[in-house]
């Protein structure tokens, strides 16, 4: 029974300095925040779905014509929007990509780069 | 030690408890240390459920019955797999079982994802310590496995039932599948608390509904056969509430797995498949429910059972807590595009949708509906087969069907003209087959033609799948056909990896028509020398035999088979007694004909001792080991489908990696 006690006590001293590690590991952060994406993050999140997703859309198109699941007519109707819906999303996405390749560093300041749980 | 095993269970509580208030404060206020310290809380508490786990299982092996639940569960003469596997054979140790599992796939979804997806995670922590507080309250107040008593001599023994070498597998299955589809549930809660709109939730947990699909299946077919070759009653599914039970939230899931396609490709079914994800866990936790609350024997015996009340209301709590929030962030969740064509592949996931929910909330009534009626007027309605088999023709026949049509039209929409291109070998050969079958006497059943027709028409819609895709792929990279087919497949595993869980599931429908439809079912009672005949096969009673076996008395019948005159070879059917549990069990005897696909099964359902003759049902059943020869196909889609793709990976990295650099316009 003492043994069993004191396997429980190890056991819980482990949890809590488990637990408690972050706050021992940094007592005085510099700062204590977990980055939100802001909306413009958020909309750009979308914009690439929007963009992966008429770019797949386009693949499969491309695919399901040649094995002849779509006809030259459907083809021809559906390539078009999809085309430009890529186009579209590529197009919105571009000025931001360009801008973070100019300015790899512009993180603002005032808060810490993404660390996420750790 | 069942002082380590407390202990080890209280900690698990607290710090499941801490990792749902501290991750939910810390969710709320952005803390970074606090959210990473609730994290490690939901490590820590997989590290104590191990070692609960490990003290049970300790005690199980060394039969030590100071444990009530071990003495309670085994016998000294049970064979060690058994014992064992007594660890999810009681309520208290399979809700253990439930919470090693749960706090394994916590640690595990979070570790993975926290770089991923970190402000998913940080509300995913919360979700997950909060179901982990349930299940370890649960542990620790109402069932412990920890409770000690004064030593008896021997313990009660394991339900003979459960001594089976498919019981060292279905339970942990079907558990892999039930605690896996928290994930989902957590990861669809976390978008929604931390109001993420976009799909990274559905990124994130792709493979965890996969999987913990994969294993409900699995879990569900090994239940089945061991109904077969253990019950003793000739089946493998009898609609049972606790067969149901694992159904219901893979039907669910399955409805998941589609529809989470259309909101992939056309940004639509938002709503739906978060509720689809919410009815899928609710659903494995009313299974669970289902199997351990004692609410299946009788509604006292749960108000009277002590885990019961607490699973209702937990139950309550997550349903409202989920839809609650679901409603809240409805806004979020709204489709920016429309469905453009009723003839279309998101149309036909639509359909199917419809029937698997409708099937799976006809069961659901099914199930419940007893239960509702003895609570309201005091005398249980029992809801038998007919109710059941109703509904699966109803909707299952259609779904069978849609899973040929779905894969040969195209997204968006198709015109008549590629239709009828598409679907003509298939249309010919269901039409060949229904044919072929009038023609060869299986007309005895029009649903059995129907079936199998259907069946025809989406295996031949798989392989056009097949040989169109492999084809395509070869003209286009000019590579030979067999690379091609490699390469099709390689490069888009979860569509390939489903047409072949889709085959799985034709030759689980074939095997089912023709093990029921076409089944021969005999019974007489044989003296020694007197022989039945059912089907092809006559079967002659010799004489029976007593034996010792490990922790049963053996009581065989010697039977000779015959086919066509020819002895064929002789089976053992019979019953065994367990002294340590005092219950009998019957022993099936099973010769399996693989050329044929059938199973002649012979079951002793008396043996009377006055005059030494046996009241023996014999059953011949077509084409019933295709059903387990499914589950192998099964199994290989699935890890098709599960396989990791590193393209896609490295995709999917880059489109959420640009959000966290991006800089304000």
């Amino acid at each position: 029974m003492t043994l069993a006690y004191a396997l429980a006590a190890a056991l819980a001293v482990s949890c809590v300095v488990l637990v408690a590690w972050p706050f021992l590991r940094e007592p005085e952060p510099r700062l204590d925040r977990v980055r939100e994406l802001s909306d413009l993050e958020q909309r750009q999140v979308a914009l690439a779905e929007a963009r992966d997703r008429s770019l797949a859309a386009l693949k499969e198109l491309e695919f399901d014509h040649r094995t002849g699941k779509v006809s030259d007519e459907d083809y021809r109707a559906l390539v078009g929007p999809l085309r430009r819906q890529a186009a579209e999303a590529l197009r919105a996405l571009e000025p931001r990509l360009e801008r973070t390749a100019r300015q790899p560093h512009a993180e603002p300041a005032t808060e810490e780069p993404s660390r996420g749980v750790e | 030690m069942p002082e380590l095993g407390r202990a080890a269970l209280v900690l698990c509580l607290g710090l499941s408890l801490y990792a749902a208030a501290a991750g939910a404060f810390a969710a709320r206020t952005r803390r970074r240390r606090l959210a990473a310290s609730a994290a490690n809380a939901l490590y820590a508490s997989f590290g104590a459920a191990v070692i609960a786990s490990l003290v049970l299982a300790a005690a199980l092996l060394r039969h030590d019955f100071t444990f009530s639940y071990v003495a309670g569960h085994t016998s000294r003469e049970l064979p060690v797999a058994y014992t064992l596997s007594a660890f999810w054979g009681g309520q208290e140790g399979s809700l253990l079982l439930w919470l090693l599992i749960l706090t394994a796939y916590a640690a595990a979804a979070c570790a993975l994802n926290r770089r991923r997806a970190p402000d998913l995670v940080l509300w995913v922590v919360p979700v997950l310590g909060g179901v982990a507080s349930f299940f370890s309250f649960l542990l620790v107040v109402v069932a412990s496995p920890f409770g000690t008593q004064p030593p008896p001599l021997d313990g009660s023994g394991l339900n003979p039932a459960l001594q089976n070498p498919y019981m060292l597998a279905h339970p942990p299955m079907l558990y892999l599948g039930y605690v896996g589809l928290t994930v989902p549930f957590a990861f669809a809660m976390g978008a929604l608390l931390s109001r993420r709109a976009d799909e990274r939730w559905i990124v994130a947990t792709r493979r965890w509904t996969l999987g913990a699909w994969a294993f409900l299946g699995v879990g569900q077919l090994l239940g089945a056969h061991w109904a077969y070759v253990e019950v003793g009653w000739g089946g493998y599914y009898a609609w049972d509430p606790v067969e149901n039970a694992a159904l219901m939230p893979w039907l669910a899931a399955t409805a998941f797995l589609h529809s989470v396609m259309v909101q992939e490709k056309k940004g639509m079914l938002k709503v739906w498949n978060v509720l689809l994800v919410i009815l899928a866990f609710g659903l494995s936790l009313f299974g669970t429910f289902l199997t351990r609350s004692g609410i299946l024997s009788s509604i006292h015996s749960f108000t009277e059972g002590s885990i019961g009340p607490w699973f209702v209301g937990f139950i309550a709590v997550v349903t409202a807590f989920s839809l609650a929030l679901v409603f809240v962030r409805l806004p979020l969740l709204r489709a920016r595009t429309k469905l453009e064509s009723p003839i279309s592949r998101e149309a036909t996931f639509l359909y199917n949708n419809l029937l698997l929910v409708a099937l799976c909330l006809t069961i659901l009534w099914g199930v419940i509906f007893p239960i509702l009626s003895e609570a309201v007027r005091g005398e249980a309605s029992a809801v038998r087969g007919p109710y059941y088999n109703f509904f699966l023709r109803s909707f299952g026949l259609p779904l069978l069907l849609l899973m040929g049509i779905g894969p040969l039209i195209a997204w968006r929409r198709s015109s008549l003209r590629a239709l009828r291109r598409t679907f003509a070998w298939p249309a010919a050969t269901a039409v060949a087959t229904g044919v072929i079958l009038l023609a060869t006497g299986a007309g005895s059943s029009l649903l059995g033609v129907v079936a199998y027709s259907f069946s025809a028409f989406v295996l031949a819609s798989i392989v056009v799948e097949f040989a169109l895709g492999a084809s395509a792929r070869s003209s286009l990279a000019g590579e030979s056909w067999p690379v091609a087919l490699a390469s099709l497949v390689a490069r888009n595993r979860r569509r390939y990896g489903g047409y072949v869980v889709h085959a799985a599931v034709v030759l689980l429908a074939v095997g089912i028509a023709g093990s029921s439809i076409y089944d021969t079912v005999r019974e007489k009672t044989l003296r020694p020398g007197q022989t039945l005949q059912v089907g092809r096969y006559a079967v002659t009673y010799r004489n029976s035999v007593e034996r010792r076996a490990a922790n049963a008395q053996e009581f065989r019948a010697l039977v000779d088979v015959r086919r066509g005159g020819q002895l064929i070879g002789r089976m053992q059917p019979g019953r065994n007694w367990y002294p340590a549990e005092q219950q009998a069990s019957s022993e099936m005897a099973i010769r399996r004909d693989w050329t044929r696909a059938e199973d002649l099964d012979l079951i002793v359902q008396r043996f009377n001792s006055s005059d030494g003759s046996i009241e023996l049902k014999a059953l011949v059943k077509p084409l019933v080991n295709l059903i387990w020869l499914s589950g192998l196909l099964f199994i290989g889609g699935a890890l098709i489908a599960l396989w990791p793709d590193a393209r896609e990976q490295r995709r999917l990295a880059a489109r959420y990696a640009d959000s966290s650099v991006a800089a304000p316009a």
